[in-house]
C-alpha cells in the first residue's frame, strides 16, 4: 500500500488529455499586465512610471515589507500605463501594463548544476526574494519568507510537493519529467538555505514516469533523497495531507507546517529557484497546463506572467463555440472561475481548464439527505453538512466549536454531495462570520 | 449567494470585448461532482428492492402484488397530495416515497387487508416523513413508522400469516394460515426450529418480503457495488444480532436459537440492507454508526428472546433512528490536528 492519509475522494482525473504533451513555449505576448500583488502579503509599490523603458527580468514593483514579493516585467518594452486591472483572483488589481517591442533577452544555456558549496545561505535567500519566487502551487505564499523560519522553529525535514492531485493539471508532471535535474539542484539549494538533510519528494503513484525520472536524475546530486510513492487520492498535494503521509506528522490546529519542523515546497518553485541562483533569472514566466473539455487543443505551455487568459487560450485553438463555458484558473476543484478573460496569468496559475456543457456543475441544490457522505470524504475530519447550517443561520460560535475555520476548502464535501450543494462556499461564509463575530466583540 | 451569475455578451460596451467567447458560467469551487442525485440513489434502491419483491409475488402470489402496488400507490398520492397543499415543489418521482411503499408493503403479512395497507402508507408518508418537512428531515425511517401504526391499530391481522404458496400447493388449497419461524421458536411447546435452508430462500411464512434472505442479500450487494451503502450498516447489524443471540444459545442451547437463525428469520435481513442504511435516519459519523448497529442489534435479540413480541427489528431501528441526532451530536470525529501538540 502507498503511502497516503485518511478520508478524501477518487474524482476522475483527466490527466491524459496533456500527460504525454511536452512543454511548449508560449508566444511573446505583445502586451501583458503585471498585477502589483500575485502574493500572499503586503501589493508591491511600482518602481517604474508610464512611458519608462522596461527591460525583460528588470523589477518593476516592490514593498518594504518581510511578507511581500517583488514583480518584474516579462518583456522588453515600455510601461503604457499603471492602472486596475482585471485579476483572476477576482476584481480588479493595480498592475503595470507593458507594450512589447518583439524582443527577448537569452537567459543563459549550457551545462546543468550549481556550484552548491560556494555560495553562502544569505545569498541564495537574497536570489530567492530579488527573483520573486511564491509558492507555485497556487497559493503563491513568498518562498523566502518559508525559508527563513523563526529561531525556535526548528526545521528537520524538506517536502518537495509533485502530487499534483487536481483533476486535469499536469504542468508540474511535465516540469518533474523534462527538468529533473533543475528540480533537483533546487531542491538541493532549500535544503542547504535550512540546513536539513532529510529531503522528500512525494509524487502521486500514477506519475510512474516522474518517480523514474527523478529516481534517476538524484544519484548524482541527492544521493539520500527519498521519493515516495503515494496513493492517487485528492487531496494529497495539500500541505497537512502530504506531511501526515510522508512523514506521519500532524499539523496541529491552527498551526503551520514549520510547527512540526516541516516546509514543504512546490516541485515548480524549486526550479524557479534553481533558475534564480544559476542564472539571475526571475519568475517570470511558469508552466500553465491548458486542458478541459471546452478548449480544442490541450497543452502544457510555458507561459509569460502578464499573458492574458484571452492569448493564452487563441494559442490553444480557442475555445469550443456553441455552448455555455467556465474558464477556471486552476482545477476543477480548488480553481477560480473567471468573469473576464483580459485577466493575465500570474505566478499561481498552474492552469487554465475549460469546461463546456454537460462538463459544468448545474447551480441547482436539493435538500440535504444526512448520507454522511460530506464526512466521510472530509481529509480534515469536519461534518460539513452540519457546519454549512450553522453557517448559514449564523451562528459563528457554533461553527467554531465544530471546527469550521479548519476547513481546507478542498471540495472533497461538495464534490461528493449527491444533492450537489455548495458545501465549500457556505463554509467559507460560515468562516467569514466567524471573523465578523470577532472582530464585532473585540471592538 | 448561491447562484451561479451569467455573464452575457454586453453587444454594446466597449469596455469589455471578448471575442472568443459568448458566455461564461461562473460559480463557487468545487466546479466538479461525482455526478449522482438523490433520484439517482433512490432509483438504484428501488431496483435493489426488486429481488425481494419478485420473491413475494413467488411466494405469497396476487396478494403480494396488490399489496405492493396498493402501497406504492398510497405513498406516492399521500406525498402528492401534501406537497400540493403546501405549495412545495412536487417530488414524487425523486423515488423516496415509492421506496417507502415498497418497503412497508414487503413488512406485511400477505393477507393483510389492502385498505389497512393503504392506510398505513397515508400514514409513513404523512406522518413519518411530510410532516417533519420532507426528505431529509425525517427521523423516523417512514416505511417502519408506517408499520408500527398498523401494528398498534391492526394487532391481530398484522399477526395472522399464512404458508407461502408453494407449500400450501401441497395442502391443495389457496392459503394455509401458519406461525413464522420466530413464532414458532418463541411460543410454540416444544419450540420449532425451522431449517436455515428455508430461511434462507424464503420458503417459510412471514411478512411477504421478509422471508426470503437470498433476494435480500442480491439486492443489498448490488447497493454495495453502486457504493450506496457501506459495509458497516448491514453487516455490523447483523454481526450485533448474531453476537447477542449467540451469548444467548452459549447459555441456553435448548432453549434459545443459534445465532445463523437470528439472523435468517424474521426481518433481520430486510432491516440491515435496506433500513438499517437509510441515510437520513442513521448517523453521519463513523461512530455514531457503529453506535447505531451494535446497540439496534442488541435490542433487536433482547426484544425477541426476552420480550412479549416475537420479532424487534422494527422497533430496534426506530428506537436507534430517536437518537440518531443524539448521536450525532456526541460523536463528532476529531479535528485533524486536533490535540497534537507541536
Amino acid at each position: 500500500m502507498a503511502l497516503t492519509f485518511k478520508h478524501g475522494i477518487h474524482p476522475d482525473y483527466y490527466k491524459e488529455l496533456t500527460a504525454a504533451k511536452k512543454i511548449e513555449k508560449a508566444l511573446l505576448p505583445k502586451k501583458v499586465a503585471i498585477p502589483l500583488q500575485q502574493h500572499l502579503g503586503a501589493p508591491c509599490q511600482p518602481l517604474v512610471k508610464k512611458g519608462d523603458a522596461v527591460l525583460e527580468g528588470q523589477k518593476i514593483g516592490e514593498a518594504n515589507t518581510f511578507v511581500t514579493s517583488p514583480v518584474h516585467s516579462t518583456i522588453n518594452g515600455k510601461v503604457k500605463e499603471i492602472e486596475k486591472h482585471p485579476h483572476p483572483v477576482g476584481g480588479k488589481v493595480m498592475s503595470i501594463i507593458i507594450e512589447g517591442d518583439g524582443t527577448q533577452k537569452e537567459w543563459g544555456n549550457g551545462s546543468i548544476g550549481l556550484d552548491i558549496e560556494k555560495i553562502t545561505i544569505e545569498e541564495i535567500r537574497a536570489k530567492i526574494k530579488d527573483a520573486g519566487i511564491v509558492g507555485l502551487g497556487g497559493a503563491a505564499f513568498p518562498t523566502v519568507v518559508k525559508l527563513t523560519p523563526p529561531k525556535d522553529k526548528k526545521i528537520d525535514a524538506v517536502i518537495l510537493n509533485g502530487c499534483e492531485c487536481e483533476p486535469y493539471l499536469t504542468s508540474d508532471h511535465r516540469l518533474m519529467l523534462e527538468e529533473p535535474e533543475k528540480i533537483l539542484w533546487g531542491m538541493k539549494a532549500i535544503m542547504k538555505v535550512l540546513n536539513v538533510n532529510d529531503g522528500y519528494i512525494g509524487i502521486e503513484k500514477n506519475k510512474p514516469d516522474a518517480i523514474d525520472a527523478l529516481e534517476n536524475a538524484k544519484k548524482s546530486i541527492i544521493p539520500n533523497l527519498k521519493i515516495i510513492a503515494l496513493e492517487t487520492k485528492y487531496p494529497q498535494g495539500a500541505e497537512k495531507m502530504l506531511i501526515k503521509a510522508i512523514l506521519n506528522r500532524k499539523v496541529p490546529v491552527g498551526k503551520l507546517p514549520m510547527d512540526v519542523g516541516v516546509v514543504v515546497q512546490n516541485v515548480g518553485t524549486a526550479k524557479a529557484v534553481y533558475d534564480a541562483i544559476k542564472y539571475d533569472k526571475p519568475l517570470i514566466e511558469r508552466v500553465v497546463t491548458i486542458s478541459g473539455n471546452g478548449i480544442n487543443e490541450q497543452k502544457n505551455l510555458m507561459v509569460r506572467i502578464g499573458t492574458s487568459f484571452d492569448d493564452v487560450l487563441n494559442q490553444c485553438g480557442g475555445m469550443k463555440k456553441d455552448s455555455e463555458k467556465l474558464v477556471i484558473m486552476g482545477g476543477p476543484m480548488m480553481g477560480i472561475a473567471q468573469t473576464n478573460l483580459e485577466a493575465p496569468v500570474i505566478k499561481g496559475t498552474s492552469g487554465i481548464t475549460v469546461l463546456a456543457g454537460d462538463a459544468i456543475r448545474p447551480s441547482d441544490y436539493k435538500q440535504c439527505i444526512k448520507c454522511g457522505g460530506c464526512v466521510e470524504a472530509c481529509p480534515v475530519n469536519l461534518m460539513p453538512y452540519r457546519l454549512t447550517d450553522y453557517a448559514r443561520f449564523n451562528r459563528p460560535d457554533e461553527f467554531k466549536a465544530w471546527g469550521g475555520l479548519s476547513c481546507i476548502e478542498c471540495g472533497c464535501c461538495s464534490f461528493e454531495c449527491p444533492s450537489n450543494r455548495p458545501l465549500v462556499q457556505w463554509l467559507r461564509v460560515g468562516k467569514l462570520r466567524v471573523r465578523e463575530a470577532e472582530k464585532g466583540s473585540s471592538k | 449567494m448561491d447562484e451561479k451569475i451569467q455573464n452575457k455578451p454586453q453587444e454594446k460596451s466597449k469596455e469589455t470585448t471578448q471575442p472568443t467567447i459568448d458566455r461564461l458560467v461562473v460559480s463557487s469551487s468545487p466546479h466538479f461532482s461525482t455526478g449522482d442525485s438523490v433520484p439517482k440513489i433512490m432509483h438504484a434502491v428501488i431496483l435493489a428492492l426488486l429481488p425481494a419483491s419478485a420473491a413475494s409475488i413467488y411466494f405469497f402470489g396476487l396478494n403480494a402484488l396488490l399489496l405492493g402496488l396498493t402501497c406504492v400507490i398510497a405513498c406516492m398520492l399521500t406525498e402528492y397530495a401534501i406537497q400540493k397543499i403546501r405549495r412545495k415543489p412536487i417530488t414524487v418521482w425523486d423515488g423516496s416515497a415509492i421506496i417507502t411503499g415498497i418497503l412497508l408493503a414487503l413488512t406485511l403479512p400477505p393477507a393483510f387487508p389492502l385498505y389497512a395497507a393503504a392506510l398505513g402508507s397515508i400514514v409513513a408518508i404523512g406522518l413519518g416523513k411530510q410532516i417533519f418537512g420532507g426528505l431529509g428531515y425525517n427521523i423516523f425511517n417512514p416505511a417502519l413508522l408506517g408499520r408500527a401504526f398498523l401494528q398498534a391499530t391492526y394487532p391481530v391481522m398484522i399477526t395472522t400469516w399464512s404458508e407461502p404458496l408453494t407449500k400450501a400447493a401441497k395442502h391443495g388449497i389457496d392459503a394455509v394460515s401458519a406461525a413464522t419461524p420466530l413464532a414458532l421458536m418463541k411460543f410454540v411447546e416444544p419450540k420449532v426450529m425451522t431449517p436455515h435452508l428455508d430461511l434462507f430462500f424464503g420458503n417459510v411464512a412471514g411478512s411477504i418480503g421478509e422471508t426470503s434472505a437470498f433476494a435480500i442479500i442480491l439486492g443489498g450487494l448490488y447497493l454495495r457495488y453502486k457504493g450506496y451503502i457501506n459495509w458497516k450498516m448491514p453487516l455490523g447489524y447483523l454481526g450485533s444480532i448474531a453476537f447477542f443471540g449467540w451469548l444467548f444459545y452459549l447459555a441456553n442451547p435448548q432453549k434459545y436459537p443459534d445465532p445463523l437463525f437470528h439472523i435468517l428469520a424474521g426481518g433481520a435481513m430486510l432491516g440491515a440492507w435496506f433500513m438499517v442504511t437509510d441515510m437520513v435516519t442513521s448517523p453521519t459519523t463513523s461512530v455514531g454508526q457503529w453506535i447505531f448497529v451494535v446497540v439496534a442489534g442488541f435490542l433487536v435479540v433482547i426484544i425477541r428472546l426476552l420480550g412479549g413480541l416475537p420479532e424487534g427489528v422494527m422497533y430496534s431501528i426506530l428506537l436507534m433512528n430517536a437518537i440518531t441526532p443524539l448521536i450525532n451530536r456526541h460523536t463528532k470525529p476529531k479535528v485533524f490536528g486536533e490535540g497534537n501538540q507541536s
